[in-house]
């Protein structure tokens, strides 16, 4: 048992060193900047859809406040920096955690509400930011938004002026948040959030603090979410109303559910494809809501779970198959020896 | 005094127009219990026909509605099988999810086919009418006239005939309702079909005084849930009482307030308003 | 006294519910509450439980007098329950329900998480050597892997029991937990109760089987129409003339 749960583990980290490798040397090997360029706002993308993931995907709550966030984040750092000459180094972490603290009342009076309600809710916040962000002219510059704002300092010897110099730099921020997200999703607070998405009600029931969870859990997503804003202010150095409009909300949603809801590598597949659709089809620009609107509801119907789900689904009955025993979960690449205790390595993934 | 009488009429007219839309709404949410957001797309695709009909083939605008009418139960039908129908028995948010996506297809669709420019559709009743001190165009008159014949029709409808009140035993109990053999495909498709009426009726009499493009269905159908969430899911009472509210607070905001912010005299209601009651305004108490 | 409901009345709109229902429970007994389809039983679960506020009277429990606390904090309190009809997170295994349904005794937070502090690995394995346990109490630990989809009827009826076991309740509802069980379950399940019993927890059950009731409970507490008509040992309760005619009358079968 002993081995075959740290048989599992050491799979597992030499697949996510694997990964890093070939994101650490992506850039060095990339035939165009473009191509970099599109990767790194595909991992800007991914780092607001883990927020998001955590409370869509794993406390089953359909928040379409997100890009409110996002769009807050944006703006807040691009003022901190421009008009009171902030490093990029204290913005990032102020305006995170301002935000942060914003969400708190928001999340406390919107989880008053319930299903549709709560859905319906949090779009109108959504809206109503979006709004405000549009019409303050004096403090967004309205539609024009805010232009020129600056990259990251320099830490040190090491600029940020380029597209690789940022590439690292969103790709040290991605794994962090993959990180905490991985830590989370694997302990008791994340088996609790998951436990409320099932029936909140039976939750409640056995002492769980429901309203606490859910605020939790709406401020962590809130705070990678801005952090994501905030990146991409700094990198594309231009911030505009639409960043917080209802359509990024669709886009986070939309990568979500195409990479696969509640699953650790979901959002990072799901905001690479979509990113990498958009940006690829950038002559068919025209097609792709036509195509995205059809795909969220294909998706909603025959693969709720994503490609990633759908990938675990697959294992996981290949490896009933081949198992003698009784699988209850994904497990490694041999079949597990261990019977009952098959159930203590199975990993929510 | 004059201006506030003008604001007043025009709060009326806009009130109108969203009575209509939210009306096609509660019904579909209340009897179905189908948060349908693509409603709202539903109608700007009525307001396009509409301006096809009339400016492509000549076609005279009452009877452009009525083709417009027709081609969206046919649409709204389409959306109903295709789209929420397989998912009637899944979770909440399914529903909400696809109906995004229908809204985001036809949305991107509109702008492919017709392009972002704004239109207008000619209004044949451009006549000015002075009542004492207000000056109002035919066709605000026409609008309230129109909304009001149209919600009497509905009244009748739904009360006084079978159809009508099996559509009213389903808003009330889906199941017990096809249990005494009410045919809940029929009851769905009608109620479809009822909603897309209203809603290319709004988009008609709407599109003179208002533009035309494809982003349009975006606001009316959250501001369309606005009301139907302060009204009741499936309360008509309350979709033609909170239409009314709303159009007219949104004139007068848009008046004596600010013009910038009058859109968001709706959103800020509903969240006031859930704020303080999280399940609507009339939900009933059950516990 | 454990638990103590005083005057308890509960109105749905124009329903009166429960009428006036003055009961007590003792530390340490089993307690039945019959009566016919209808009587209350549940509701008065529902109340004792936090899922209704009551509309008057009281409720004492140890030393907390209370009307209106949140749905959370009865757990807290001791108080564990089973429904009807059987509640279960059917999106994990077995064991995972009795993992998170241990929660509540544990403290760890985001921090705790993330940075994976000694607080959070003592708890983890705490967490999962109580599941462990329970499983075993409750004899389900060879399913211990089965998503919950798919265990049998029984076995649903057991993990549920096990899932208010695990937070370590004083005080034990079970709403009719032997519906739908044949008679050799039905005895298993008797021992069951009678375990929990000799392992320090009091326990109410609603059940409509009469030999069951009569073989466990120390006393019972009968409901019609909302108000309270008997109350007593089953031998007194068998005898009861109210209560055979309200009942019992020709009816008692296991």
């Amino acid at each position: 048992m002993e081995t075959a749960e740290r048989n599992r583990s050491m799979w597992k980290l030499g697949t996510y060193l694997l990964l890093l490798v070939v994101a650490i040397v992506y850039p060095l090997v990339a035939s165009n900047s473009y191509y970099v360029h599109v990767i790194v706002m595909s991992f800007i993308f991914a780092i607001a859809v883990y927020g998001f993931n955590l409370i869509v995907g794993y406390l089953g709550q359909l928040s379409l406040a997100q890009a409110g966030f996002f769009g807050i984040g944006a703006y807040m750092s691009g003022l901190f920096t421009m008009k009171l000459h902030m490093s990029f180094w204290l913005s990032l972490p102020l305006t995170a955690f301002l935000t942060m603290l914003i969400s708190l009342p928001i999340g406390f009076i919107s989880f008053r509400t319930k299903g549709n309600y709560f859905a319906i809710f949090t779009m109108c916040v959504g809206i109503i930011i979006n709004l405000v962000i549009e019409k303050w002219d004096s403090v967004t510059g309205g539609n024009t938004g805010l232009i020129g704002i600056p990259q990251p300092n320099n830490l040190g010897p090491i600029s940020f002026d380029s597209v690789i110099s940022q590439y690292y730099l969103v790709l040290a921020f991605l794994v962090i948040t993959i990180f905490v997200m991985t830590r989370l999703v694997n302990s008791l607070v994340g088996r609790t959030f998951m436990s409320i998405r099932n029936s909140s009600d039976l939750a409640a029931t056995l002492g769980i603090n429901v309203m606490a969870n859910k605020i939790l859990a709406f401020a962590i997503a809130s705070f990678f979410t801005a952090i994501a804003g905030v990146l991409y202010a700094h990198y594309i150095r231009f911030i505009g109303p639409d960043a917080s409009g209802l359509n990024m909300t669709f886009d986070f949603l939309l990568s979500l559910l195409i990479g696969g809801q509640a699953s650790i590598a979901g959002p990072l597949v799901g905001s690479l494809l979509s990113t990498g659709l958009t940006e690829g089809l950038q002559s068919l620009q025209e097609y792709r809501m036509v195509v995205f609107g059809i795909l969220l509801i294909l998706i909603v119907k025959f693969f709720p779970m994503g490609i990633v789900g759908g990938l675990q689904l697959l294992r996981f009955k290949l490896m009933k198959r081949f198992a003698k025993t009784d699988v209850a979960g994904i497990a490694q690449m041999k079949p597990s020896k261990g019977e009952s205790h098959a159930a203590e390595n199975k990993s929510i993934n | 005094m004059n201006l506030f009488f003008q604001q007043l009429v025009n709060g009326l007219t806009l009130g109108s127009i969203y009575c209509l839309v939210a009306l096609g709404l509660t019904l579909i949410y209340g009897i179905m219990e189908v948060p349908n957001f693509a409603h709202g797309h539903l109608y700007m695709v009525g307001a396009y026909v509409t301006f096809f009909m009339m400016t492509l083939y000549g076609i005279n605008y009452w009877l452009a509605a009525v083709i417009s009418a027709i081609v969206l139960a046919v649409l709204g039908v389409l959306i109903e099988r295709l789209v929420f129908n397989p998912l009637r028995n899944g979770p909440e948010t399914n529903k909400f999810v696809a109906a995004l996506g229908a809204m985001l297809f036809l949305e991107a669709t509109a702008r492919l086919l017709w392009g972002s420019d704004y239109r207008s559709i000619p209004g044949i009743y451009d006549k000015v009418i002075q009542i004492g001190g207000i000056r109002v165009t035919e066709q605000r008159i026409i609008v309230i006239v129109a909304a009001v014949v149209l919600m009497f029709a509905l009244n009748l409808f739904l009360k006084h005939t079978i159809i009508g009140s099996a559509l009213m035993a389903m808003a009330q109990n889906r199941d017990g309702a096809s249990l005494v053999g009410i045919n809940v495909n029929m009851v769905s498709i009608l109620t479809f079909v009822i909603a897309s009426i209203l809603a290319a009726f709004a988009a008609t009499l709407a599109g003179p005084i208002f533009l035309v493009y494809p982003s349009m269905g975006t606001m009316i159908v959250t501001k369309a849930f606005v009301i139907i969430v302060i009204g009741g899911m499936g309360s008509i009472p309350g979709a033609v009482l909170g239409g009314y509210i709303l159009g007219l607070a949104e004139s007068m905001g848009a008046t004596y307030i600010s013009t910038d912010y009058k859109d968001i005299v709706a959103f800020v209601l509903l969240v006031v308003i859930l704020s303080v009651k999280p399940s609507g305004m009339f939900a009933k108490e059950t516990k | 006294m454990l638990l103590k409901t005083k005057a308890l009345t509960k109105n749905f709109g124009g329903l009166t519910a429960l009428n006036n229902i003055d009961f007590h429970i003792e530390e340490g007994e089993i307690v039945a509450i019959i009566g016919p389809n209808g009587a209350g039983k549940s509701t008065f679960f529902n109340v004792i439980s936090g899922f209704y506020p009551p509309s008057s009277g009281s409720i004492t429990f140890g030393e907390h007098e209370f009307t209106n606390i949140a749905t959370h904090k009865f757990a807290r309190m001791g108080i564990a329950r089973t429904f009807q009809t059987t509640c279960l997170f059917t999106e994990g295994t077995v064991l995972d329900n009795l993992i998170v349904g241990h929660r509540l005794k544990t403290t760890m937070g985001f921090w705790d998480a993330v940075l994976n502090t000694p607080r959070a690995r003592r708890e983890e394995k705490e967490s999962r050597e109580k599941a462990w346990d329970v499983l075993g109490f409750i004899e389900l630990d060879k399913i211990a892997g089965e998503m919950v989809g798919n265990i049998s009827q029984e076995a649903a009826k057991r993990l549920a029991i096990g899932l208010a076991l695990v937070t370590e309740p004083r005080f034990l509802l079970l709403d009719e937990p032997a519906a739908g069980i044949n008679h050799d379950e039905t005895n298993g399940l008797v021992q069951l109760i009678k375990k929990i019993q000799k392992a320090g927890t009091t326990v109410c059950l609603i059940e409509h089987k009469m030999q069951m009731v009569m073989n466990l409970a120390d006393r019972i507490m009968v409901l019609n129409y909302g108000s309270k008509i008997a109350e007593g040992t089953p031998s007194q309760i068998k005898n009861n003339q109210q209560v055979i005619d309200a009942y019992l009358g020709g009816d008692s079968n296991a």
